[in-house]
Order: C-alpha cells, then structure tokens, then sequence
C-alpha cells in the first residue's frame, strides 16, 4: 500500500532517478518523515491520533498537575510578597549600593529578554526557510517568546525606585504637559520591547485560530464559548486559509528584524553609556548572538521537559532536538567569536579600567563566575555537542541546555553588575550581594516562566495541529509528484526537473 | 564655577559636614555607609601617594557634583528629571524622578546619589532641617546643587536692592566651611572674579576632559617640592 502511494504517481520506476528506498532514505535524511502518510485512510487515522494526544492531554487534569500548579504558585506569591516589602520598606531591601546601581533585577532583565528572542525568532526563520521538521515545535517556540517578554518586561519596573510611578514613562498627554525623554536608551528599550511583545503575540495568536477553532468544536460550557470568541468566528474555508497564510507570510518576514531590533536596543542600554565594560560598538551584535545563545538552549530545555511532561513523544522527536543541538553548538562558536573579539580589543587597548576590570574578572572576586561562564557556555557545548550520541540523549541535552543558561545568566551578571564595580576613580569602586528580595523575586520569575507553560498546556494546543497536518499532507503529494517543496533538498525533485 | 585647590586640602571633611546640614541630606547610617550608601553630596576622596613610614602622603580630592556643561547624566534619564537649567546646573527634578538610576550609572565622577530608603532625622535633627530646601523622599535620585538656594537668595536680594552681584556674594556651604579655604566659587564667566583668576593658573585641571563633559569644577593641582 505504502509502496503504491510512493511510486504510483511516477508511473514506475526510472533507472535515471534514485530507486524508492533510495528516496526514502534520503527523505529521511532530510527530516521528512517517511513511514506516515502513505493514504487517505492513514491520513485521517494520523489526524485522529494526533488530536486525540493533543487535545485530551489539554482537559484530564492529574494529581501532578495540581501539586506542580501549587507549588510553582507558591514559589511565584513569595516573589510577589518580596516585592511588596521591596515597595513598602524602600528599594534598599536590596544590595544595591553607590556604584553598583543596578543588580540582580536588570541582569534577569537582560536575561529574559534574550530568552524571548529566539522562540519567535527560530519559528520565523524556520518558517522563512519552509523547514518542513518545524511544524510541531513553532507553537512552543513561539509561546516561549511571548511568556519571557512578560516576564523579562517586569523587571525594569520591579527595579525603579518608585515603582508606582513607572507610567511615567509612558508617552500619554498629561496635564503637566510632560513627555518623556527619547533620547534615553530606557525610551527606545519600552518601545522596543512593547513592539515586541505585540508583534510576538500575534505571532503566536494567528496560527492559533484554526486550533482554537478545533478546541471550540471540541469542548462545551463555559469553554466553549470562550473559544468561540477566540477563534475570531473560524469556518475553515477557503478564503480564510487563504488569508491566514498571507498573513503569516508577510508577518513572518516583519518579525525577524523585529526581534534583531530588540536586543540591539537592549544592549545600547549599555552601549551607549561612558561606563567601562559597558561603553562598546560591539554589543548590538554580541547581545543579539547572546540571546539567540540562551533562547536556542531555552528552547532545547522547554522541548524535552514538554515532550516528556505531555507524552508527546511522537511528535516533538529526538530528531528535533538533535537539530537544535546543531544549532546550538553552532550560535556557541558565534558567542564565542563575539566574546573573545571584545575581550580582547580591551585588553590590548591596556586601558586601566578595562584592565582593572578584567582582573576582577579573571582572578579577582569574580573569577569563580568567570570561569564557571567559560566552562559551560563554551567548553561545555563544543566538547559534546559534536557528538550525535550526546545530541539524541534527552538527559545530557536537558542538562547542557541548562548549563548554558546558567553560564549566559551569568555573562549578563558578569557585564550588568560587574562593570560599574570598576571606574576612573578608585576610591568609588565596590562590589555587590544581593539582598533576599531580589533572590525571591528573581527565583519567582523562573517558576512564573514555568508556571505559564504549565497553563498553557490545559487551555490551548501545545502543538500546531493544523500545520502538522498540512505537513503530512504536503510530504505525502511530494512524494506523488503533485507538488515540489520549495527548500533546499535536491534528491525531491527529478533530475532536470521542475525547480 | 567652583575652584578647588588642592595645594590646601585637609582633608577635613568639614565641607561634607557643612553640606549635610545645608542641604538636608539624611544620614544613611554605619552599616548602610559600608554598603556603600552614603549620601555624600560632596566626597573627599583620599588617594595615597605614598604609604611609606615616614614619608606618608596622601592627597585629598573633594568631590561634588561637577555641574558640567555636556553632561553625560542628562540625556539618559526617560523622564526628564535630570536638566539643564539656563544658568548651566545640572538640575535634578526630585518630584519627577521615578529612580531608574541610569543618570548615577553614566556618570562618570560617581557622584549621583540615591535614596535607597526614606531619610530618617531622630530628633532633634529635625530641628535644624533647613527649610530653604526639599527633603527628598524614598527611590530618588538627588546631588550637589552648588548651593542653589544660596545663589538664587542673593540674586534675588542683588535684584531687589536694584544692584549687579557681587563677586564672592554667593558662597555655597562648602566654600563657607571649609577652614583653609581651598574651596572658592564664583562668576566664571567674569574675567575679573577671583575664580576666573584662580582658573587661570598654571596647576589648573578639570576632572576627565578627554571624556568633553566640560565641567565648570577647576582643580588646582597638588604640588610639592619632590614631585613638583
């Protein structure tokens, strides 16, 4: 049956072209799953397994599920208090001091923000460069996105002084006839970052619509009708499949320089300043390398907690993650690259700050950070990611993922904190410890970050079910020669044929 | 412009006193000066020269706010609570400050101070709050003003009394106290002041010019017979 599917269209084997196993082989090869998707019947049968995992695991409801609902709350209301004593007693609860001016809170800052970056950022490329193995990874991807703006956007209010006054900042007409400064990095940061979070939001939202649609058809009661309105009135006709891949056509584009935008912006918070370790022309792009760093090895962590969390194996493959852990291996070369280019051009520069600054680095109070962040963003990652055994275990993949967030936490500590510790003047240098709210509120983040894809998973699809449909459906008419994938995959087409 | 010669400089720390009790700066504390808390608005920074028995030396560099003329505190703030105003302060707008601490960050004397808590006067020190001046509240940022109390008292009182001001007129709490008087200040932009003059001389400097901040804050060098 499969092998007619495969071979019919063509009308026979030619000797010209490589035989059916051959194909298959390098269909394979090339990430396109081959033993699915072969009928109709096999189709609808496919489509029934993968809504029923889908979109059961969104309304049973375990024992776990509860325990980790609450204790991840809890986690996240001790923040919350901290952050109430934080307001209440004053902003000294922290350690933050005359030089060190910002601390733990804009560190975390920085760090979210690159977390966001590379969810909607790899969903957009991959989606760009019709990578046909992206179909069930976008929708987690992209959530990853828009749950770290949240998270990561609360910080640089957590860290004012008067929090209460953060609108400020916002350029609403008031009757002081004040407006804000947009000369300040701070202004380009909130616009940056609210431009990112709407676009990412909707990023994630449109490809949502026809699984809305599905989890409306599905449910009943109070649900039900939330969907209904969520699913913006889906029919699934043709006109509105029509429409929902123009838009994402054109949106996919949008967002990629978009997401650039951000963390170029971000760095020039520091860029643009007169402080040493900050003041740099580099940190557009090192920030930007940085934080697709950190959100490739998120994004690696999120997957194989997901898969194993949901029983979604089947879906969100270990081939997936031996993607990603190219990929990443590769954005740890590139980090690496932009590192050592700054860390030199300042030591060779032999500037006394930049100097004083790092040997507080490399064997001053911060050398454990220091080296702890050489050893796992990038020893670690280049001794093992070479290693397809490595790649494909699950745990030795959920365990460098991590440790590459732990040493990209750090780098951000490393240049957020450290830097202002040294400057022209000795007798202003100092040093910093961080007060418990700021452990709480910044522990509270991780477990919010945790919590909302905990969420998440019970009230919307945590695969795109549509599009791994489409998918099987697209590989399936390839393979009968009904239409040509547009990618790079050469063995698809037959010689001399349609490109 | 203010003159400082450091040729004079005790390092007595009376005009830090002296700027305390003018200016209504609250006092921070022991443990929170070991933080690194202190609410100096002006810091007498002491640089050895020499530690060496018996030939110990030490320079003194008081440091306030340098009011410069391009000021890197300025253009970062969002909010525009750190100003220019016409007569060439760097102004700190307390009620519009929301505390996002990027003005102390970009400068580059570190001499921004923060309110990390609400300053505190146990009586009787509420006594001697100087009511010409503001006590700031909590999650602000507040600095050195040259004393603008003082300058916009005297020309207020030159204006009523229908009369240019006079050179030495306005003298900030710092000037006032200090017991050498190695602080002086004064109309620069007169040539005939005794700062302008003072300015002018051969062991004048301003803090970091390579960085162009152009601060009005002249330092007179320190100069000794055996390392002229």
């Amino acid at each position: 049956m499969a092998d007619d599917a495969r071979s019919g269209a063509r009308g026979g084997h030619d000797p010209g072209s490589p035989s059916p196993e051959e194909t298959a082989r390098r269909l394979e090869a090339a990430g396109v799953r081959t033993t699915p998707a072969a009928t109709e019947a096999e189709l609808a049968r496919l489509d029934r397994a993968l809504d029923d995992q889908v979109f059961r695991s969104m309304s049973a409801i375990s024992l776990r599920f509860v325990l980790v609902v609450l204790f991840l709350g809890g986690v996240v209301t001790l923040g919350a208090f901290a952050f109430g004593w934080q307001i209440y007693r004053g902003i000294g609860v922290t350690g933050l001091n005359r030089p060190v001016f910002w601390g733990f809170y804009i560190t975390s800052f920085v760090f979210w923000i690159g977390i966001s970056h590379s969810g909607t950022l790899v969903s957009a490329i991959l989606r760009v460069l019709k990578v046909e193995w992206r179909r069930p990874l976008t929708r987690a991807a992209e959530a990853m996105t828009v749950f770290a703006l949240m998270i990561g956007g609360l910080f640089p209010i957590i860290h004012l002084g008067r929090n209460w006054r953060f609108y400020w900042m916002i350029p609403i007409p008031n009757d002081r006839g004040l407006w804000p400064n947009f000369r300040s990095a701070l202004m380009w940061d909130l616009l940056a970052i609210l431009t990112y979070i709407t676009a990412s939001s909707l990023f994630l939202y449109f490809p949502l619509v026809p699984d809305l649609a599905a989890a409306r058809d599905r449910s009943r009661g109070i649900r039900h009708k939330v969907y209904a309105v969520l699913s913006l009135g889906w029919r699934g006709t043709q006109q509105q499949w029509h429409r929902l891949h123009l838009g994402m056509r054109i949106f996919t584009v949008i967002v990629i320089p978009i997401a650039v935008s951000v963390h170029s912006i971000v760095s020039w918070d520091f860029g643009m300043t007169l402080v040493e370790g900050w003041r740099s022309t580099i940190f557009a792009p090192y920030f930007v390398i940085g934080a697709i760093y950190s959100g490739v090895a998120a994004l690696i962590s999120v997957l194989i907690v997901l898969r194993k969390a949901t029983h979604l194996e089947d879906y969100l493959t270990v081939r997936h993650i031996d993607r990603m852990g190219k990929v990443l291996l590769a954005v740890a070369v590139i980090w690496f690259y932009f590192f050592w280019s700054g860390y030199l051009t300042d030591w060779y520069g032999g500037n006394a700050v930049a100097r004083a600054l790092q040997d507080l680095h490399t064997v001053g109070a911060m050398a454990p950070l220091f080296w702890a962040m050489i050893v796992v963003n990038m020893a670690v990652p280049f001794l093992f990611l070479w290693w397809r055994r490595v790649r494909t275990n699950m745990a030795a993949m959920l365990a460098i993922s991590l440790l590459v967030n732990v040493g990209m936490w750090i780098e951000r500590f490393l240049i957020v904190v450290t830097s202002p510790m040294r400057n022209s003047l000795s007798f202003d240098w100092g040093g910093y410890r961080p007060g418990w709210p700021e452990i709480a509120i910044v522990s509270a983040t991780f477990a919010a970050f945790a919590l909302l894809y905990v969420i998440f998973s019970k009230l919307l699809p945590l695969i795109s079910t549509w599009e791994v449909k489409e998918g099987w459906r697209i590989d399936r008419w390839q393979r009968e020669g009904v239409v040509e994938l547009e990618t790079d995959v050469p063995t698809l087409s037959e010689p001399g044929g349609a490109r | 412009m203010l003159v400082v010669d450091l040729n004079l400089c005790t390092g007595c720390q009376a005009c830090v006193a002296a700027c305390f009790a003018e200016n209504n700066i609250g006092v921070a504390g022991e443990d929170q000066v070991a933080m690194g808390r202190g609410r100096h608005w002006i810091k007498v920074e002491r640089y050895w020269r020499s530690t060496e028995y018996p030939d110990v030396r030490a320079v003194y560099l008081p440091l306030p706010c340098q009011q410069c003329g391009n000021a890197p505190c300025e253009p970062v703030c969002p909010v525009f609570a750190s100003v220019h105003s016409k007569d060439g302060l760097n102004s700190q707008v307390y009620n519009r400050c929301i505390g996002t601490r990027y003005c102390a960050q970009n400068c580059p004397y570190k001499v921004r101070v923060f309110n990390y808590f609400a300053p505190r006067f146990d009586p009787p020190l509420e006594q001697q709050l100087n009511p010409d001046v503001t006590v700031r509240s909590v999650g602000i940022m507040e600095k050195c003003t040259f004393c603008v109390q003082r300058i916009r008292r005297a020309r207020e009182e030159a204006k009523v009394e229908g009369r240019e001001l006079v050179d030495g007129e306005i003298v900030p709490a710092c000037a006032q106290t200090c017991p050498p008087g190695a602080i002086v200040f004064g109309d620069g932009e007169d040539p005939r002041s005794q700062v302008a003059r003072l300015a002018r001389s051969e062991r004048g400097f301003r803090l970091f010019e390579s960085l162009n901040t152009k601060p009005p804050v002249v330092y007179l060098k320190k100069g000794d017979t055996k390392n002229g």
